[in-house]
């Protein structure tokens, strides 16, 4: 990417002249153009990835199992991922795979988990987003919601314990918040004041249920106040605001002042899974949402704030698109796992 | 000066965490009361409160912040006030611990103690014997044991294992067991059977509180001419198959006890192995005593009849010495 002439101090204040700029303003103006265009490559390449396993893989039935994309939640993942020290353990949920690349996973480690390779993170032990890598401090979701969260709590007091000033950080859908594992979790965090940092994206439906009765408070950030935690209303469809309130929200958990939650208001544009249409949803939600796609308004930013060209852009576009055929290609070549691992590794010893 | 129970447990936990900056402990009312059976007596006071934490009473957080400290090289030990509550972490054990090592290659070397078992008159949510919950849950070993001296060699194999180890106390035995431990430092491997009282006839495999009832029995059969031979399993998962094959193939019959009630519990799967493994040895049935199939009731009569002990024990062991 080229040093651009135009350069914005901020998301929302007007173009300025670069030579009007103190060097201090400069630094941070070309800090932020390289955040938008890091987080324009990450917001899309996990569409991508997630296009080609949803639409066309699982289709095709290459993919054996289940598939749960986060299509129109790319922005949480990718804002709040960008946010996180390499040193800070993730507990990602199971619609944010945009962490797994940030923490150098590569698509083709992500397409052979799908279709159960040997050449995926779990080596066909375990498909889709059910996938860790303990040396990339990633840990792996399990399917029953929101037990990530005493984990990822205990994962913050032993950072705590150790003495270092890293941070957990754990992502979860609003459903989640209705198990008693996310109370838990919170609470005893809470109470010993672990750096935790709790992202929920409210996209508005746990499977078919809408939100409305999943709870019966306005926001999951009206939960936060009960356990004397603060916490945060974002627009969950624009990657800069998630990354700010992430930046601010970690501060406040290094700095040993305990858990801090994050609400992204989002909408879940695709059925709960591949096998779900989502006919419960009404379809004036997904054409009103579909106007506040997270990428393509990162885009228009780019171009308004002359943070890139369209040329830009279409490189990255084309460099994904290049990436994911190769790693396509690559996973179907992966083997199996063979039958004679399936007893290995029950137990360590 | 022997030991108790109890005191074993508490100074094996304490030798860890003097040899393991990264053993904690974590659990309700562990810290300044010293826990519900004052287990961890003394340790606040000797380890002080970032190494001994009182936690809310969430026992799924227990277990689920027990897993995410393993994950970050620390060794913390779990307390479950009772066996019966461990239901309310159950998820956290069974789904999460479990199965990490296999699906992703995480170990997760945390320990669960939990005090079990009846003969206080705890009622139905205060006396379980819930081992069998967790025995086919693979991904967990699960200890029960029935000494003192094999109490404080089992938690420090434990707190030194590298998978999830559910480790099962039985609180009537905290202060009525002892022994004279050995000197200096020891520990018992997991998955090794004991043999704990030699004999000809008859094998009786148990573990945990059992094995003292056994053992009451034995003497008994003794003076009617019928050798019994015990068995303390000490571990369930895995399990030491060789040691009760050897007794059985030696003895020839065999009854597998456990205070647990009978259906599905794990006699049932000792009974079956037997049954498999040395079918052409046998010279007889192979029998369970278990507790009914019932809650465990509150009131003595009640919890009395409910309960193995050795006059049920006796007469089993009389009919299969005359078969």
């Amino acid at each position: 990417m080229g040093q651009q002439v135009t350069v914005i101090a901020g998301n929302t204040m007007p173009a300025v002249k670069l030579q009007e700029l103190n060097p201090e303003q400069v630094a941070e103006s070309h800090e932020r153009a390289d955040l938008a265009r890091r987080s324009l490559y990450y917001m899309a390449l996990m569409r991508e990835v997630e296009e080609r396993i949803e639409r066309r893989l699982y289709r095709q039935g290459k993919v054996v199992g289940g598939v749960y994309v986060g299509r129109g939640q790319e922005a949480i993942p990718v804002g709040s991922g960008l946010a996180a020290r390499p040193s800070d353990m993730l507990f990602p949920s199971h619609r944010d795979l945009a962490l797994y690349f940030i923490r150098g996973v590569a698509p083709r480690q992500v397409f052979a988990q799908y279709m159960g390779r040997a050449g995926g993170l779990t080596r066909g032990r375990d498909g889709n987003m059910h996938m860790g890598d303990l040396d990339r401090k990633l840990v792996a979701i399990i399917s029953a919601m929101a037990a990530s969260i005493p984990v990822a709590a205990g994962a913050a007091m032993a950072i705590k314990y150790q003495g270092r000033d890293d941070v957990a950080w754990v992502w979860f859908g609003d459903g989640a918040t209705s198990r008693g594992d996310w109370h838990e979790g919170i609470n005893l965090a809470t109470v010993r004041k672990a750096p935790l940092v709790l992202i929920c994206n409210n996209n508005q439906y746990a499977y078919s249920t809408p939100l409305s009765k999943q709870m019966a408070c306005r926001n999951v950030a009206d939960r936060a106040p009960g356990y004397g935690m603060p916490s945060v209303i974002v627009d969950g469809n624009d990657v800069l605001a998630v990354h700010d309130a992430a930046v601010k929200a970690a501060a406040h958990a290094r700095a040993g002042l305990g858990p801090y939650l994050i609400e992204c208001k989002t909408f879940r544009m695709t059925g709960h899974s591949a096998h779900d249409p989502a006919d419960y949803v009404p379809k004036h939600l997904f054409e009103e949402w579909s106007e506040l796609c997270p990428i393509r308004r990162m885009e228009k930013r780019i171009l308004d704030q002359g943070w890139g060209s369209s040329a830009e852009i279409e490189e990255i576009h084309a460099r994904i698109r290049r990436e994911t055929d190769e790693a396509i290609e690559w996973a179907q070549n992966s083997p199996y796992p063979d039958a004679s691992e399936l007893l290995d590794g029950v137990y360590g010893s | 000066m022997p030991s108790t129970y109890v005191e074993a447990i508490r100074e094996g936990i304490r030798e860890e965490m003097e040899r393991d900056a990264n053993v904690f402990l974590l659990g309700e009312d562990i810290g300044i009361y010293g826990g519900a059976f004052k287990v961890t007596a003394g340790m606040l006071e000797q380890f002080g409160e970032r190494r001994v934490v009182d936690t809310p009473i969430s026992e799924s957080a227990i277990v689920g912040a027990a897993i995410g400290a393993s994950f970050m090289g620390l060794r913390p030990v779990a307390e479950i006030q009772f066996a019966d509550f461990i239901s309310c972490g159950f998820d956290q054990i069974v789904n999460y611990a479990a199965k990490c090592r296999y699906r992703w290659n995480a170990p997760a070397p945390i320990v669960v103690r939990a005090p079990c078992g009846g003969g206080i008159h705890g009622g139905p949510f205060h006396s379980q014997q819930n081992e069998a919950w967790f025995t086919h849950t693979p991904g967990l070993k699960v200890v029960l044991p029935a000494t003192a001296r094999d109490a404080k060699g089992l938690i420090k194999s434990a707190i030194r294992d590298n998978d999830p180890v559910i480790f099962f106390e039985h609180k009537a035995l905290y202060r009525r067991v002892k022994d004279e431990l050995p000197e200096g430092e020891y520990t018992v491997p997991i998955g090794k059977a004991n043999v704990f009282r030699e004999g000809k006839h008859i094998s009786v495999i148990t573990y945990s509180a059992m094995v003292h009832v056994a053992a009451e029995a034995a003497g008994r059969m003794e003076k009617e001419g019928v050798s019994v031979e015990i068995i303390d399993l000490r571990t369930l998962t895995p399990l030491d198959e060789e040691t009760i094959l050897a007794s059985v193939r030696k003895t020839s019959k065999a009854i597998v006890l456990h205070e647990a009630n009978l259906t599905g519990g794990f006699g049932g799967e000792i009974a079956a192995r037997i049954t498999e493994k040395a079918f052409e040895d046998l010279d007889g049935p192979v029998l369970r005593l278990a507790a009914p199939d019932t809650p465990v009731p509150y009131c003595p009569p009640l919890e009395e009849a409910y309960l193995p002990n050795a006059d049920k024990l006796v007469e089993k062991l009389r009919w299969l010495a005359r078969y």
